[in-house]
């Protein structure tokens, strides 16, 4: 799908990590009002959940059109151990977490060992996301359709921030923690084991890499992440139900946000999320017309493929002068 | 449970696998030839649908003879973007076509829900209600047209496929695509022409559903995956695959719904595809691979 440019394999510079950071530390204090911060925390949102599809989509090449299942399963997970057991959602989060993972695993375990790799991969996905939003639509547990309203109870204990300040932080650390994700997987052996399957499997299995368990080890990891991801939703908008959880259209703009930002680079998910959140926000603004930013976000995933296949952030790194053209293959 | 609703809920099944089937057998054609997987074949349908709607509700033109405009403007529509820009992306990996339809279909849909709003709709015909008796059961006629009428379809496309030479040219590019070139045919107007014939059965699709579904900028999502289920289940570019995958999945939604409920009851339909996909990939009469 994609191809490593020579500027990605030179590890990103301490300096850049650095000055994003401190971007995004300054955006509330420069921005305060409560829509801007919103805007933050949305885009950061996508950013982290971007970079759960990233992680296994761009990094190891294994195309999802189901990674919306992660999210739902940590949203729900989350959620229902919050409101049957009182359990903390500080502590829902890294049950998300592994709800997400064992979901991803499931999944991987299920699907790899048949052998399914790029678009059938990308349908199966799809078809689980879709047995998880009928299955919690159905039963008891979940609300069925109407879905789980969390009570209100402000108090960062309880993960809800007075201030939408509070949210923005924790996802800020959510997202940089992702980051440091995948910049661990661009350094490590590990990605770059990923990276050769990504390229070609039958090689890479020619080269003694264990195709099967890399790839079952990169869904545990993308699917931790998707399901943390979910928590933080379901606690954000304190409600959750199958259609938002399961629904197709999330797993498009995890997709999307990576696609077009740049999949398999560190800083594509970002990229990306910040380029939707504007689009959507300037569309909704200035032409109140439905549906305009995603035409052009299609339109947009369609213009990526054919010519920057290493996304938007290929534009950058040209200019830095160190990367070469997006490789076609 | 009563054998006469078991045997409606059959009926219903079958009826509306006609459907499906016509529906799969432009996506498995797309897939037998090009090798692509048309992730917009849902958001094409769905265009297809409202062009129904438009030509019924602004020119009064009867859906079913609409479908003798819709067809060749489908043809024609998938014909232009193979040339236009499928055929220009769809070299490399597989994923890459799957993702430039799936952005495609992003778009369509999202053209639609900007042009034609986001509610349903429906059309109003006088044979709406009409109910015809079939056994234990009472069907509205225009389930019964569009499964006679989508079986009749299939045939013709098969017999097309079989026996004209632009069909024998399909077969010889489906089956060796550099074999096809060295005698003479030009493969990328097959490919195009493929291409084309995949959305005009969607024109034909759309005729007989718009009677019975009501259309709406996401309608497409219902339809993909029951079309993909349908193509993997017979056999991805298997004919025959599609015609029996066709009804097959339709009886499934059928019965899902009458023992497993409303809600509950899609679940048949995921759940095969995922089984197929794990068990058996090639399908009841797909090519072993």
């Amino acid at each position: 799908m994609t191809s490593a440019s020579a500027s990605e394999l030179k590890p990103i510079p301490w300096k850049l990590h650095l000055s994003v950071l401190a971007v995004a530390i300054a955006f509330p204090f420069v921005f305060p009002s409560s829509f801007m911060v919103n805007f933050g925390v949305l885009a950061l949102f996508y950013a982290f959940i971007g970079q759960s599809w990233n992680i296994s989509g761009g990094f190891a090449g294994q195309l999802s059109f189901g990674h919306v299942a992660f999210f739902g399963v940590g949203a729900y997970a989350s959620t229902i151990v919050q409101m049957r057991y009182g359990i903390s959602p500080w502590l829902g989060l890294p049950i998300a977490g592994l709800a997400g993972a064992f979901v991803g695993g499931v999944i991987a375990v299920l699907s790899f060992r048949a052998g399914l790799k790029g678009s059938y991969f990308a349908l199966i996905t799809l078809a689980f996301a879709e047995v998880l939003r009928i299955v919690s639509n159905s039963i008891g547990i979940t609300g069925g359709g109407l879905g789980l309203l969390i009570p209100m109870k402000i108090g960062a204990e309880n993960l809800q921030f007075a201030e939408r300040s509070g949210f923005y932080f924790l996802i800020l650390v959510l997202a940089a923690g992702s980051v440091a994700v995948a910049e661990w997987m661009q350094r490590s052996r590990f990605g770059a084991q990923l990276a050769a399957i990504r390229e070609n499997e039958d090689s890479a299995k020619a080269l003694g890499i264990n195709v099967f368990a890399e790839k079952v080890k990169v869904m545990l990891i993308s699917g931790a992440i998707g399901g943390v991801g979910g928590c933080f939703f379901a606690q954000y908008f304190l409600y959750i139900d199958p259609l938002i959880a399961f629904g197709t259209d999330k797993s498009v703009e995890m997709l999307l946000v990576a696609m077009i930002g740049g999949a398999g680079t560190v800083y594509g998910p970002l990229v990306g999320s910040v380029l939707l959140a504007l689009v959507s926000d300037v569309t909704r603004t200035l032409t109140q017309i439905q549906g305009l930013s995603l035409v052009l976000y299609g339109g947009l995933l369609v213009v990526i493929i054919a010519f920057l296949p290493n996304g938007l952030i290929d534009l950058f790194s040209r200019k830095r002068g160190g990367g070469k053209a997006g490789s076609k293959k | 449970m009563d054998a006469n609703i078991i045997a409606a809920a059959a009926i219903n099944g079958l009826l509306l696998g006609g459907i499906y089937t016509l529906v799969a057998s432009g996506l498995t054609l797309i897939y037998g030839v090009l090798h692509i997987i048309n992730f917009a074949h849902g958001s094409m349908l769905m265009l297809a649908m409202f062009g129904v709607y438009y030509l019924l509700t602004l020119l009064g033109i009867d859906p079913y003879l609409s479908m003798f405009i819709m067809v060749p403007a489908m043809f024609l529509l998938g014909y232009l973007l193979y040339k236009g820009l499928i055929g220009r992306l769809s070299s490399g990996k597989d994923e890459n076509i799957l993702l430039v339809t799936l952005g495609l279909s992003i778009l369509i849909e999202n053209l639609a829900l900007m042009f034609f709003k986001g509610d349903s709709r429906t059309i109003l015909v006088s044979y709406s209600d009409t109910m015809i008796e079939v056994g234990p059961a009472f069907v509205p006629l225009p389930k019964l047209i569009s499964f006679a009428v989508a079986m009749a379809l299939c045939a013709a496309l098969g017999l097309f496929i079989q026996r004209t030479d632009t069909g024998r040219a399909i077969r010889a590019v489906a089956k060796e695509r550099v074999g096809a070139q060295l005698v003479g045919i030009d493969v990328d107007r097959i490919f195009a022409i493929s291409y084309g014939i995949g959305l005009a059965t969607l024109g034909a699709a759309a005729s007989l559903m718009m009677p019975i579904f009501y259309v709406s900028p996401t309608v497409g999502h219902v339809f993909v995956l029951v079309a993909f289920t349908v193509v993997v289940l017979g056999g991805m570019g298997s004919f025959l695959g599609a015609v029996v995958g066709g009804l097959i999945i339709g009886l499934t939604e059928s019965f899902g719904g009458l023992f497993l409920g409303e809600s509950m009851g899609q679940i048949g339909i995921s759940l095969i595809f995922i089984l197929i996909l794990l068990f058996r990939p090639s399908g009841l009469f797909g090519a072993k691979t």
